[in-house]
């Protein structure tokens, strides 16, 4: 306990700081996981839409404010950036590419959603060149909150505090909602359960699939947009994102929404954590976490196992 | 195609690569990390023989390469920093391979490219011994006491690389020829079946498993070798992915197909690095897009049904 009381700081802010990462992490990965359910296939260019949900993020972030307009404005601009992203990129990627290799083999759709990712992380070099991108202006208009936390104050921005686990919960609410109880988000639950039969039922699959894509690709560039005020935006940002949303996709078990959030605080905490105490593991640690849950439950902490076919 | 025209084919190959290295000495560098990149896609090409894609073999590229860098300082001998990096590449195969062995398509996937990051991170980070994202560079390293320098190194790296290429191609052809190869196909299309027969399909997965990665431990320590310096981005995912995108590229058809692939990945590269320099990921990620779409046998089944055409 004597370490607890002289680390006290240090607890806590791993603990704020692995919850505002944790839900950032989140938007990210339960959009993959949307994504997988419906088309069967990792789209390992999610990350890449994150990095451009950030950059478009902080591109109109950065006009609007060198047009004089408010800061307050800057929390409106994230959002609308990443509908943007997802309404004109989710669509197109969805219909030009992945409705084409839908009945080809696994690894095939593996890759074409690999050279994507190619592609778009080219592009978005040669639009927002190398040098590092920061739109801090919500964080900075939202200002830092004390937080008590035993016997000390520990001083946290109120954007990471409250802007990004509330959009995370908020999301989370909403899809689950959705999926539950709205004729939409049944019929998605049909085509990521059986596509043939949710057809036979009279169910739109092309349709559903085409929604589902454009939501997980607007969920991903929102995690980017969100994050964005937070971090510097630099080449690579995509590439890290995406190995560790796979992470918390396996680890919540693939098709979990509830999950993904458990998986995402699981893995977000750890590595805040890892960051305060042991620095080098930082990157180690949610393989560590994905590791030794699929080692006891290869289906993942909340996934079903499959039945296999004979 | 029978299997005297595809020995033909290899040694003809063997010689255009010969008169090519001489004919154009820039291209003895490409050539030679071609025929190393092909060797790891061999190890990738058995494991799509069985469905599985793996997205961390890089993590056996890096293993070797940094074996040998290391190595080298202790005996720097390549007749022998060869082998042992490969055997080494071997034994944390195996040992990796007995925990994946269990999982299959995704999962098998993430958990692959999970340890590759791992590795990734802890090279990245223990800076004191790897110097981090720098690298290491190599130590002065002898072949039967002679110097491996000049231009008579680059001629020894590429024949040690061309031999290795045939002798390894020409196992692997026998070993998807032989009841292994049959067993492996039977893991894609219907693995209970194997179960019913008496072959367990985790043996035969294990086995191919550590051939892959004793051939993904050749290539990393003839391209430590060929670049004389190591860094941790020979153990990122995208590595990793190249070796996918390279065996899809190649076709995954024959033996022959990783070189024909690996050869145009990096010609490719080069030219589109040299034309394009901030944009040849986006012309790598179109070539594997357009190999995907028009021709998915790669560029070995173009040939071969050319050639049953005619």
């Amino acid at each position: 306990m004597a370490w607890l009381s002289e680390n006290g700081i240090l607890v806590g802010l791993a603990l704020l700081d692995g919850l505002s990462y944790a839900a950032a992490v989140f938007m990210v990965a339960v959009g993959l996981n949307l994504v997988f359910g419906v088309l069967r296939v990792l789209n390992v260019a999610h990350g890449s839409l994150y990095a451009i949900g950030g950059y478009t993020a902080a591109s109109i972030g950065l006009f609007a404010a060198s047009l004089g307009a408010p800061p307050w404005l800057g929390l409106p601009i994230l959002l609308a950036a990443s509908v943007l992203v997802g309404v004109v990129l989710g669509p197109l990627i969805e219909r030009l590419l992945l409705r084409r290799m839908q009945d080809r083999e696994p690894v095939l759709q593996l890759l074409v959603t690999f050279a994507l990712f190619m592609i778009l992380e080219d592009l978005q070099k040669l639009v927002w060149g190398v040098q590092p991108v920061v739109f801090d202006a919500p964080l900075k208009w939202l200002g830092t909150v004390d937080v008590p936390f035993g016997t000390d104050v520990i001083p946290f921005t109120a954007y990471q505090l409250y802007v990004l686990p509330g959009v995370a919960l908020a999301t989370l609410a909403i899809l689950a909602y959705v999926l539950r109880y709205t004729l939409t988000g049944r019929m998605v639950v049909a085509v990521t359960v059986d596509r043939e039969a949710a057809r036979a039922m009279g169910i739109d699959a092309a349709k559903v699939t085409m929604l589902t894509f454009t939501v997980g690709a607007a969920l991903a560039a929102l995690g980017g947009a969100l994050a964005a005020p937070t971090v510097s935006l630099v080449p690579g940002v995509g590439a890290s994102t995406i190995v560790l949303s796979f992470a918390v996709v396996a680890t919540a078990g693939l098709g979990q929404i509830e999950g993904a959030a458990v998986a995402a605080l699981l893995i977000g905490l750890g590595r805040s954590f890892a960051v305060y105490v042991a620095p080098e593991f930082e990157v180690v640690v949610p393989y560590a976490i994905m590791v030794a849950v699929l080692l006891f439950r290869p289906q993942g902490l909340f996934g079903v196992a499959e039945t296999r076919r004979i | 195609m029978t299997r005297r025209s595809e020995t033909l084919l290899a040694l003809a190959g063997a010689v255009l690569i010969l008169v090519l290295a001489y004919a154009v000495p820039w291209l003895r560098f490409v050539l030679t990390i071609a025929l190393a990149k092909g060797l790891a896609v061999l190890g990738i090409l058995l494991l799509l023989r069985a469905g599985q894609v793996s997205f961390g073999h890089a993590l056996y590229l890096a293993l070797a390469a940094y074996t040998v860098a290391f190595g080298a300082v202790l005996v720097p001998e390549a007749l022998l920093l060869l082998p042992a990096a490969a055997l080494l590449a071997g034994i944390v195969g195996l040992l990796i391979g007995l925990f994946v062995v269990r999982y299959r398509e995704i999962f098998f996937g993430m958990l692959n490219l999970a340890l590759s990051m791992v590795f990734y991170s802890v090279l990245e980070k223990f800076y004191a011994l790897t110097h981090g994202a720098d690298g290491i560079r190599l130590p002065p390293v002898t072949f039967l006491g002679r110097p491996l320098a000049g231009e008579s190194g680059e001629w020894t790296v590429l024949g040690l690389a061309l031999v290795l290429a045939l002798a390894c191609g020409a196992l692997v052809r026998v070993a998807l020829a032989s009841p292994l190869g049959e067993a492996l196909a039977g893991i894609k299309t219907r693995e209970t079946r194997l179960d019913f027969m008496g072959v367990s399909p985790k043996r035969v997965l294990l086995a191919a498993y550590v051939a892959s990665a004793v051939m993904a431990g050749f290539a990393g320590a003839i391209i430590a070798l060929t670049t004389r310096h190591v860094t941790p981005a020979l153990s990122y995912w995208t590595t990793s992915g190249e070796l996918v995108f390279i065996a899809i590229l190649g076709g995954a058809g024959s033996v022959i197909g990783p070189f024909l692939g690996a050869a145009a990945y990096e010609l490719t590269r080069v030219y589109a690095a040299a034309t394009f320099a901030n944009a040849w990921q986006l012309v790598l990620g179109l070539v594997l897009l357009g190999v995907i779409v028009f021709a998915p046998g790669g560029i070995w089944g173009m040939i071969s049904s050319r050639r049953r055409a005619a």
